[in-house]
């Protein structure tokens, strides 16, 4: 039975949820402020000039395009190793099962500097000059694990039966993965392919020591905070920044509805 | 003729585990076949041998004269039913139904009408826009035995195909399958622990035991004439009695099975002492102790029933104590 | 009732590559095992685990202090200056932070985790799963960003405190030594607020899920056995609970102990693993000193987690 809740208990529950929104909240605020050159509060007037000065800004546009080609190709990666990994781990007992799963959320088990920093290392090394695709490299590593998480829950929720069946009805193995598999892990792979882009879209540690030159938004962000130059574009691209994440996490949410994924569970 | 389906020395490992050690079988075109045994007994993995889910370790399964060993499930002349019915979630049980003839390059049109003739067959017509969550357990059955029956198998596989089943629908079921086994001719195997559900439906019964197969035959066989303690004891609820005993009441001295429904009350059989009674609608089960045996007696409605702690006497007919072989 | 013709059985060959792969994997399952997972192993293997020795190997090199340049020889020098005075204060400064925001983390998180867990239904279920999700999953920075809005001298909470008359009660908590400083911003407690904040999440899915696992009646039965709810709450739910606080304190523990943004933003001179990290790799060009000073979190963590895999912690991830 579901009483209702002691009193003290449902405000220091309420208080937690707006401890974590509020502060969310209130970049939205400064986002209008007219104040350009301290953190004033409460802000001396509200303007929407500063969406038209972002908007021309080529900085933020150039480092906004190279996040997105950076987290589409690692997602794209995270998918195909994370997916494979996840069909053979929740498929089947084999030696090394769990050496597996280890291996795959150690990159975000660890602290990132140690991700950033091992990588950076390797790369020196080896001699691998920075580029596009160090960042990438970085960023795929990690995102394997939000795939893999989300795939192996469904995975495991799809009864054996359900290829045996197939299979005893005349499909391969590959019609087998077309038509009764893939049905039946799409919304998870697509789940996790939002989130495993959220995470790289937003990721600044790792990529702080394998960008070089370049800078995706959060390490131009980055820059912004350490040495503040224009706060009220670092504001407007700020509030952009949380409205962009917000879509891709509440579609996976969507997707995973009533089922016993929990989307988030891998971060 | 050709065996429908022949097991050949066949050997299923898991590790040190032999699942399945040593079988040889022979089920002909068009039986019912029954694979009967406990949990563990090896029966199922007899079934997904036949399929193809399992490949033996050692030995061979055929299928009309043809080997099977390279042949993967899909491209077997058998279909299966499964115990969970594996209806596939995403589809509608139109496209359920006409699965393996889409993945067989079938026209649209013919496959819905295919389909739509295979869920009449099954009693189940107008269900094709359901999904399978929607469907009752039974009527899942039925889909899944139409997906099955549509591909036209020359060997239909049921894995415990009423387990899931409450005991009304059950029965009803039993009806149906040997109907339409009788209807359609295709061989028919099924695997059971229900041994009531196998001597009911099947033409010919094998009794499983540790990856064996420990006796076969009709089901008049291995009910009133079983060769081991161990099917005299899981078909039915026999009454096994130890050589001691049977050399005693005239037998040789091997083991041997007294059928309850065969014990009757007899003046001048022997003594026993009623220890327990229960009634069963039908007949009254006695609970009996001779001589320090436990024997247990199924009496027809009308009988003279005993009260707890008296002496009775009882005998049977000379044909009913079944003696077993000599080193089972 | 109709009967079905079963004359024209589909029969097919086994003509086809995808027919002739097929039949290869199904004839040697654990070759299709092994091609699943040879993608990721190989990526992990090489790119992750090559890497982490990398570093590993750095940190037994040294730098030549003339020349600047990293001497390649195996010497365990480098991890002797890293038990220099003002290092180890790095070390267990981290450390110290990493345990406040853990403990301060757990009893935050418990009352949201424990009613999300047990009393939310339907609606308030799905606000309380997105009110912890989204958070989350925003952006890190901007959450870092956000407090430094809020936190500085002209922000939201100076002036907060301002309007209900109690400065004087924020002038002497930032007049303490250790926790205050000039402004919240650049304070101890600043930086342990923001860690608080960013992590939070980390802790309250972890809890919630082993929470959720605690059957209502076996509440009642400590309620009927004549428990005060406080007693229930120590001796059943937290104990209970245990296994999720563990494991979301992995989160929380690691997370601070490699961070160097926050403090680097929000917080003193006074500078922690992660910033030490940054900095040797970086301006100081002493990449062993660096990878020596990131096996530390990387040898804490491994006992962390060891400890944890005993309480049970991994089954509440």
């Amino acid at each position: 039975m579901r009483s209702s809740a002691p009193f003290g208990l449902k405000v220091a529950a309420i208080a937690g949820l707006l401890f974590l929104h509020l502060p969310i909240l209130l970049i939205f605020v400064y986002a209008f402020t007219t104040e350009d050159r301290s953190y004033q509060w409460p802000p001396p007037g509200f303007t929407t000039q500063w969406f038209a000065v972002t908007w021309n800004r080529p900085d933020v546009w150039e480092a906004l395009w190279l996040s997105v080609r950076v987290a589409s190709i690692s997602t794209v990666i995270a998918l195909i190793l994370g997916t494979l990994a996840a069909a053979a781990v929740a498929r089947t007992r084999f030696f090394g099962r769990e050496t597996i799963s280890l291996l795959v959320i150690l990159p975000i088990a660890l602290p990132g500097i140690i991700t950033g920093i091992s990588l950076r290392s390797a790369f020196n090394l080896a001699d691998i000059p920075f580029s596009f695709w160090t960042i990438v490299l970085g960023h795929a590593t990690f995102c394997v694990v939000v795939v893999y998480n989300n795939a192996v829950a469904r995975f495991r929720r799809i009864s054996g039966n359900l290829i045996e069946a197939s299979m005893d009805l005349g499909a391969n193995g590959f019609q087998t993965f077309r038509f009764v598999i893939l049905p039946n892990v799409a919304t998870a792979l697509l789940a996790g392919g939002m989130l495993a882009f959220a995470l790289s879209f937003d990721e600044v540690i790792v990529t702080t020591f394998t960008a070089g030159q370049q800078a995706t938004l959060p390490i131009w962000m980055l820059e912004e905070l350490v040495r503040p130059r224009q706060r009220p574009v670092t504001n407007v691209v700020a509030m952009v920044v949380v409205l962009v994440t917000f879509l891709p996490i509440l579609a996976a949410y969507h997707l995973t509805r009533g089922t016993d994924t929990v989307a988030g569970s891998g971060k | 003729m050709t065996s429908a389906v022949q097991f050949s020395a066949v050997e299923k490992h898991y590790g040190a585990v032999r699942a399945v050690d040593g079988v040889d079988l022979s089920i002909a075109e068009g039986e019912f076949f029954a694979m009967l045994g406990p949990s563990g007994s090896g029966k199922t993995t007899c079934l997904r041998l036949i399929a193809g889910f399992e490949r033996p370790t050692s030995g061979e399964v055929s299928i009309f004269g043809a080997a099977m060993g390279d042949v993967p499930p899909y491209r077997r002349p058998v279909n299966t039913v499964f115990q969970d019915y594996a209806l596939f979630p995403h589809l509608n049980v139109r496209d359920n139904v006409a699965y393996g003839l889409m993945v067989a390059g079938e026209r649209k049109r013919a496959r819905r009408a295919a389909a739509d003739e295979a869920l009449e067959l099954v009693a189940l017509p107008g269900y094709g826009d359901r999904k399978p969550s929607e469907l009752s357990g039974g009527q899942r059955q039925r889909v899944a035995l139409a997906r099955a029956l549509v591909m036209k198998p020359k060997v239909l596989l049921l894995d415990e195909p009423l387990g899931a089943l409450d005991l009304k629908l059950r029965e009803q079921m039993q009806d149906e399958l040997k109907a339409l086994q009788r209807r359609l001719g295709i061989t028919f195997v099924f695997v059971t622990h229900d041994q009531g559900e196998a001597l009911s439906m099947a033409n010919r019964v094998a009794v499983f035991n540790d990856g064996r197969i420990v006796q076969a035959g009709t089901p008049e066989d291995v009910y009133y004439r079983p060769e081991t303690p161990f099917v005299a004891d899981f078909v039915g609820s026999s009454n096994l009695l130890p050589p001691e005993l049977t050399e005693r009441l005239g037998g040789g001295r091997v083991h041997s099975a007294l059928r309850p429904e065969a014990v009757r009350l007899t003046p001048g059989g022997h003594a026993a002492t009623v220890t327990g009674r229960a009634f069963l609608g039908q007949s009254t089960r006695l609970t009996l102790d001779m001589d320090g045996h436990r024997i247990t007696a199924l009496l027809p409605r009308g009988t003279d029933l005993p009260a707890d702690g008296e002496t009775v006497h009882i005998g049977w007919a000379p044909g009913d104590l079944h003696l077993m072989k000599a080193d089972a | 009732m109709t009967t079905l013709d079963l004359s024209a059985a589909p029969r097919r060959d086994a003509a086809g590559l995808s027919e002739r792969v097929s039949d290869a994997l199904w004839r040697r399952p654990r070759l299709l095992i092994a091609l699943l997972v040879l993608p990721s192993l190989a990526w992990l293997g090489i790119v992750y685990l090559g890497s982490l020795f990398a570093l590993l190997a750095q940190s037994f090199f040294s730098i030549d202090e003339f020349s600047g340049q990293i001497r390649y020889e195996l010497t365990l020098r480098t991890y002797a200056e890293l038990f220099r005075a003002h290092n180890l204060d790095i070390v267990f400064r981290t450390v110290a932070m990493a345990a406040s925001v853990t403990i301060a983390a757990a009893i935050v998180a418990f009352p949201i985790a424990y009613y999300a867990a047990r009393y939310a239904t339907g609606r308030w279920k799905a606000v309380f799963y997105l009110g912890v999700m989204l958070p989350l999953w925003s952006s890190y920075l901007v959450k870092v960003y956000a407090w430094k809005l809020i936190l500085a001298k002209e922000g939201i909470l100076n002036w907060a405190f301002e309007s209900v008359g109690l400065m004087w009660l924020m002038d002497a908590y930032l007049s303490l030594p250790g926790i205050g400083g000039n402004s919240l911003s650049v304070s101890w407690t600043g930086t342990f607020l923001v860690f608080l904040y960013v992590w939070l999440p980390f802790m309250i899915l972890p809890v919630q899920a082993a929470l959720e696992r605690v059957p209502p009646s076996m509440l009642e039965a400590s309620g009927d056995l004549g428990a005060r709810p406080s007693q229930t709450l120590c001796h059943v739910l937290i104990p209970l609970a245990l296994p999720g606080i563990i494991a979301g304190s992995i989160f929380t523990f690691s997370l601070t102990l490699g961070d160097y943004i926050v403090p680097q933003i929000v917080g003193t001179s006074a500078r922690m693993i992660g910033q030490a990290v940054y900095q040797y790799q970086g301006t100081a060009g002493n990449i062993p000193l660096a990878a020596a000073f990131a096996v530390v979190p990387i040898l804490i963590m491994m006992v962390y987690l060891a400890v944890a895999k005993r309480k049970g912690a991994f089954d509440a991830l």
